[in-house]
């Protein structure tokens, strides 16, 4: 049997643990640079706030509804959620980080009241040690368990937040229940051409023949079909898959029409992308620098370039990214424009350890002892106290985050005060 | 046809640094005595934290618990897996606000009871928007 555990709104219940006054009020969590919001609360959803909506423009709508508004805040989300996925690993060795907030279990007990009783413990075993609400769908399949943890979300009270499929007259019924469109793994292009062949449900979904599955979409859907009709297919992924690209892009606080300007968020952002190779053992080949003109403004808005940069060898060290990086705006940049956005993208990623050595052009040796220096320092003493000169050293963190919780949990100057 | 195979040299562009430095022990002489007996080093964390998931830390601001040890500024290390029982020091969270008591479960319902004479216990009613947060397992003073 599989189970999927789900934090209820993570970042929103993340945020009630250390504020328990707003336990019951509705909450928005705004993305990086408070541009949209990107997670509500059970109450802000029913006040019909979107997803994806612009913070500037729903100002009046957060104060008319009070509704409390935070910055994300990942420091605090990625410890909680890695406090949720060790205490999972309680219950069984066999666990796949599916999201931040999600994770996939392999359970190895078959009678149904266990199932039942194992749920309720590991609900409220994270519910307990670390305050955060959880739904637990057990099933046959990983896609039953998907519909199974939908089904425990939808229905608390009957459910208490657990729902287990362990007959052929639950899976039916729930399949019957399960809209087409939010069948894990079907997508809207998917959606569409199902719904052209007046398939309405999982249920639907299941009737079809095998044959007429893969002919018409592939393999990825006839195992889908496999799994809802509770036949294993799907089984768990390795923890971790390590990235195949990483990116950095972002908006600007202000608009810039000074290159320099430019290439000092550039480098910021080239810095983040080495960093995360560096923290996933990874080298890249590529570098994609891209920057764009003000969406808002007539003349700068149809501005977009981006450049690709085959880098000589394969590196994560920030001097030799961060160098590429601001030479691509030297290319990218025009006069008279007012840019708002800009990112790199490295990608072509090799593990940093059997990289090719080239017989012409390869690292400078002393890079690799210097970044490690420079990332412990940072590790220890927070976020970016230690900057390439080509970064802004006067503006310390750019990111607008002006509704930022503390980070209860990574700072020691800022953790929970009592009295 | 002979075809010789090519070998390749990778230019050593390491710079010499004059002296080698040696990080691990010289690979000769006795071994250490106390080799057999290594033990790992005391650890604070391991001695304060018992239970990591559920384990949080918090600062005291005032001196209401002043008599159980708590002191302004005081760090609290704070456990919530533990279950809240009677004469536990909790972390609580009463009508909008964290506050640290000890707990006092009586006929008559739960009491905070703070450990400093300036204080008055507080009786939690249904009234009461209440939360028992975490127990408290440990205090750390800095002197």
């Amino acid at each position: 049997m599989f189970a999927l555990v789900d934090c209820n709104n993570f970042y929103a219940s993340c945020e009630r643990v250390f504020q328990p006054q707003f336990r019951n009020t509705p909450i928005a969590i705004l993305s990086n640079n408070d541009g949209c919001v990107i997670a509500r609360s059970d109450e802000a959803k029913k006040l019909g706030l979107p997803m994806g909506a612009p913070a500037f423009k729903y100002k009046q709508f957060f104060k008319e509804n009070s509704i409390e508004v935070f910055s994300s805040n990942y420091p605090l989300y990625g410890d909680m959620s890695s406090r949720v996925m060790s205490i999972l690993r309680q219950f069984s060795p066999d666990v796949e980080v599916y999201s931040i907030d999600e994770a996939f279990l392999v359970l190895n007990t078959i009678e149904n009241d266990n199932l039942n009783k194992l749920g309720h413990e590991m609900r409220n075993r994270i519910l307990q040690w670390t305050g955060l609400p959880t739904c637990v769908g057990i099933a046959p399949t990983k896609a039953l368990t998907k519909i199974s943890n939908k089904i425990a979300r939808k229905f608390p009270k009957e459910t208490g937040g657990i729902f287990v499929i362990n007959s052929e007259e639950k899976r039916i019924k729930a399949l019957k229940w399960t809209k087409i469109k939010d069948v894990w793994g079907i997508g809207r292009q998917l959606q569409k051409r199902l719904t052209q062949q007046n398939i309405k449900t999982a249920y639907d979904f299941t009737q079809l023949s095998d044959a007429w599955v893969k002919n018409n979409f592939s393999i990825t859907e006839l195992n889908l079909k496999k799994d809802l009709e509770g036949i294993t297919t799907l089984t768990l992924e390795d923890d971790h898959p390590v990235k195949k690209s990483i990116a950095t892009t972002r908006s600007f606080e202000n608009t810039y029409t000074d290159i320099n300007d430019i290439k000092e968020r550039v480098a910021t952002f080239a810095n983040s992308c080495a960093e995360k190779l560096r923290k996933q053992n990874s080298n890249c080949n590529i570098l994609l620098v891209l920057l764009q003109g003000n969406r808002f403004e007539e003349t700068s808005q149809s501005y977009k370039n981006s450049t690709t940069i085959v880098l000589p060898h394969s590196t994560n060290s920030s001097l030799t990214i961060v160098n590429y990086a601001t030479k691509a705006i030297e290319t990218l940049y025009k006069k008279g424009i007012k840019y708002k956005r800009a990112g790199v993208i490295v990608t072509e990623l090799v593990p940093t350890d059997n990289h090719q050595l080239d017989m012409f052009a390869r690292e400078n040796p002393k890079h690799q002892p210097l970044m490690k220096a420079i990332d412990d320092l940072n590790n220890k003493y927070g976020d970016q106290k230690l900057k390439l000169a080509n970064q802004d050293l006067g503006k310390t963190w750019k990111m607008r985050q002006e509704h930022l919780s503390k980070q209860y949990t990574t700072q020691f100057n800022e953790i929970l005060i009592i009295k | 046809m002979i075809t010789e195979a090519l070998t390749f040299f990778t230019p050593d562009t390491q710079e010499s640094e004059g002296a080698i430095f040696f990080d691990t022990g010289i690979p000769c002489g006795f071994p250490s005595p106390a080799d057999d007996f290594k033990q790992d080093r005391i650890s604070l964390d391991r001695e304060l934290i018992k239970n990591k998931e559920a384990t949080f830390f918090a600062r005291v601001s005032g001196q209401s618990m002043i008599g159980a040890g708590l002191d302004d500024n005081d760090l609290l290390v704070i456990d919530r897996s533990i279950a809240p029982t009677h004469n536990k020091i909790a972390v609580c969270f009463l009508d909008g606000e964290f506050t640290v008591k000890r707990l006092r479960v009586e006929s008559d319902g739960v009491w905070l009871q703070p450990e400093n004479p300036d204080y008055q216990p507080i009786q939690v009613t249904s009234e009461n928007n209440f939360v028992i947060w975490g127990i408290v397992t440990n205090v750390v003073k800095k002197l």
